[in-house]
């Protein structure tokens, strides 16, 4: 139970670093300045999150390595799980992983992700675990901004010019096969929902879908539709894409050629 | 030598409280942007809980640093900085001083509360220079997390709106 509820929240931590890290590479190569800043806003947003979410997992971690009386563990901290595991180790969502591609990939992107986590954290915020719900309490306030700027964002785009109405859909069909991942659960979350301290997030799709159809058809975009053969995961349990290697490489070199480096 | 600790009390620290102001907005202080959640003294021992703001905001790591050097400033070393999450901080909490200072600072305040959700209706934003509410959102994300970007129709200035949150 003890190493589910880690994972679980390991997951929760990698999803929102791995996304924030993703959009922060936008900073200085926006469309222009005030969206520039929205996003790098929202990065910072689920940096912030990610930190909550890897200060509490590190209390599992080193309770966890009292009890196996391990002297040889070093004692975790946030940044250890964020700067010292390796890909096989990231429990991220698939599509959190994903390049930024262009402006509609990534609007598609937090479209629907940020979709995903507003009814997430809104289940969350009841959980019997009073750091889980806290983190998630807070977090749904800003996902809120996140779930309302990215819609706007896919209307305009969706309804707007052929070619921007053209690069929105290509975007929407291109992740759509990334959204099955969101709501099949890897066994950390079943344990997890079982014991009412994570969510169940199979009761999570229908709901999330009628939001996005919505939206799509605000937009005069269409809903893809479902190929049975081709749903992406994977990334729960740490199988991933080379995209995480890469995106890792570059935010963990500091830590990994200067351990222990602080300014 | 050193002074022996001062009688502490729970006015003597909301008192040094009122003087540590938020960094990025640095008219607003701890108290009034609703920060500053509980005093307690506990034998001598002064808790102060704070809540973060947003999860990201950078400023957090700062005002705990400054509430720190202000007490230590009037010579008060027994105390303890508690952070907690939940409730979770709304602008709700913002004191009427602590919007008025925003505004003549040239922020326009929260408009509208969280409780009631009005804040996500399409809300009239007064200029904070001109008190025109003839103004336009520019991007739902300003200077900082915190704040969104507006533009005054009528002066044409443009301006931070702190949203509600």
């Amino acid at each position: 139970m003890r190493q589910a509820l880690l994972d679980y929240t390991l997951h929760l931590a990698d999803n929102a670093l791995v996304m924030g890290h993703r959009l922060s590479e936008w900073t200085g190569h926006g469309p222009m300045l005030e969206q520039d800043i929205a996003l790098t806003n929202i990065a910072l947003d689920l940096v912030g999150q990610a930190r909550n979410f890897y200060q509490y997992a590190a209390e599992l971690a080193n309770k966890l390595n009292d009890q196996k009386r391990n002297s040889e563990i070093n004692v975790a901290t946030e940044d250890t799980l964020a700067y010292l595991r390796d890909a096989r180790d990231f429990k991220n969502l698939l599509i959190t992983e994903t390049h930024n591609g262009d402006w509609g990939q990534t609007i598609s992107k937090l479209f629907f992700f940020s979709g995903f986590q507003w009814h997430f954290y809104t289940e969350l915020s009841k959980s019997d675990n009073d750091s889980l719900s806290a983190i998630a309490e807070k977090s749904l306030k800003e996902v809120t901004y996140h779930r309302r700027w990215s819609s706007e964002w896919v209307i305009r785009l969706g309804d707007g010019t052929a070619e921007s109405k053209e690069r929105m859909q290509l975007a929407i069909d291109k992740l759509w096969s990334y959204t099955f991942e969101l709501f099949q659960p890897a066994q950390y979350e079943i344990i997890c929902a079982d014991l009412r301290i994570g969510v169940d997030v199979t009761a999570l799709q229908q709901i999330w879908l009628a939001d996005i159809t919505g939206v799509l058809k605000e937009a005069k975009l269409s809903t893809p539709v479902d190929q049975e053969n081709f749903k992406r995961k994977g990334g729960k349990t740490g199988y991933h894409s080379e995209e995480l290697g890469f995106l890792l490489a570059e935010m963990q070199c500091l830590q990994r050629a200067y351990p222990g480096c602080e300014w | 030598m050193q002074s022996p600790n001062k009688h502490i009390t729970t006015e003597l620290i909301q008192d040094i409280l009122s003087n540590v102001f938020d960094p990025e907005i640095p008219v607003i202080s701890v108290i009034d942007l609703g920060v500053l959640r509980r005093i307690e003294i506990d034998d001598q021992v002064a808790n102060i809980v704070i809540t973060p703001t947003y999860s990201g905001c950078p400023a957090m790591d700062v005002i705990t640093m400054q509430i720190g050097i202000a007490l230590e400033n009037k010579g008060i070393k027994n105390y303890n900085i508690v952070r907690q999450l939940s409730p979770a901080w709304t602008t709700d909490w913002i004191t009427e001083k602590g919007r008025q200072a925003l505004l003549a600072y040239g922020i326009a305040p929260p408009q509208g509360k969280v409780f009631d959700k009005s804040y996500l209706e399409n809300l009239r934003v007064s200029c904070p220079l001109c008190r025109s509410s003839n103004t336009a959102l520019l991007s739902e994300f300003g200077s900082t997390a915190c704040k969104a970007l507006y533009r005054c129709n009528d002066c044409l200035e443009p301006f931070d709106y702190f949203k509600c949150h």
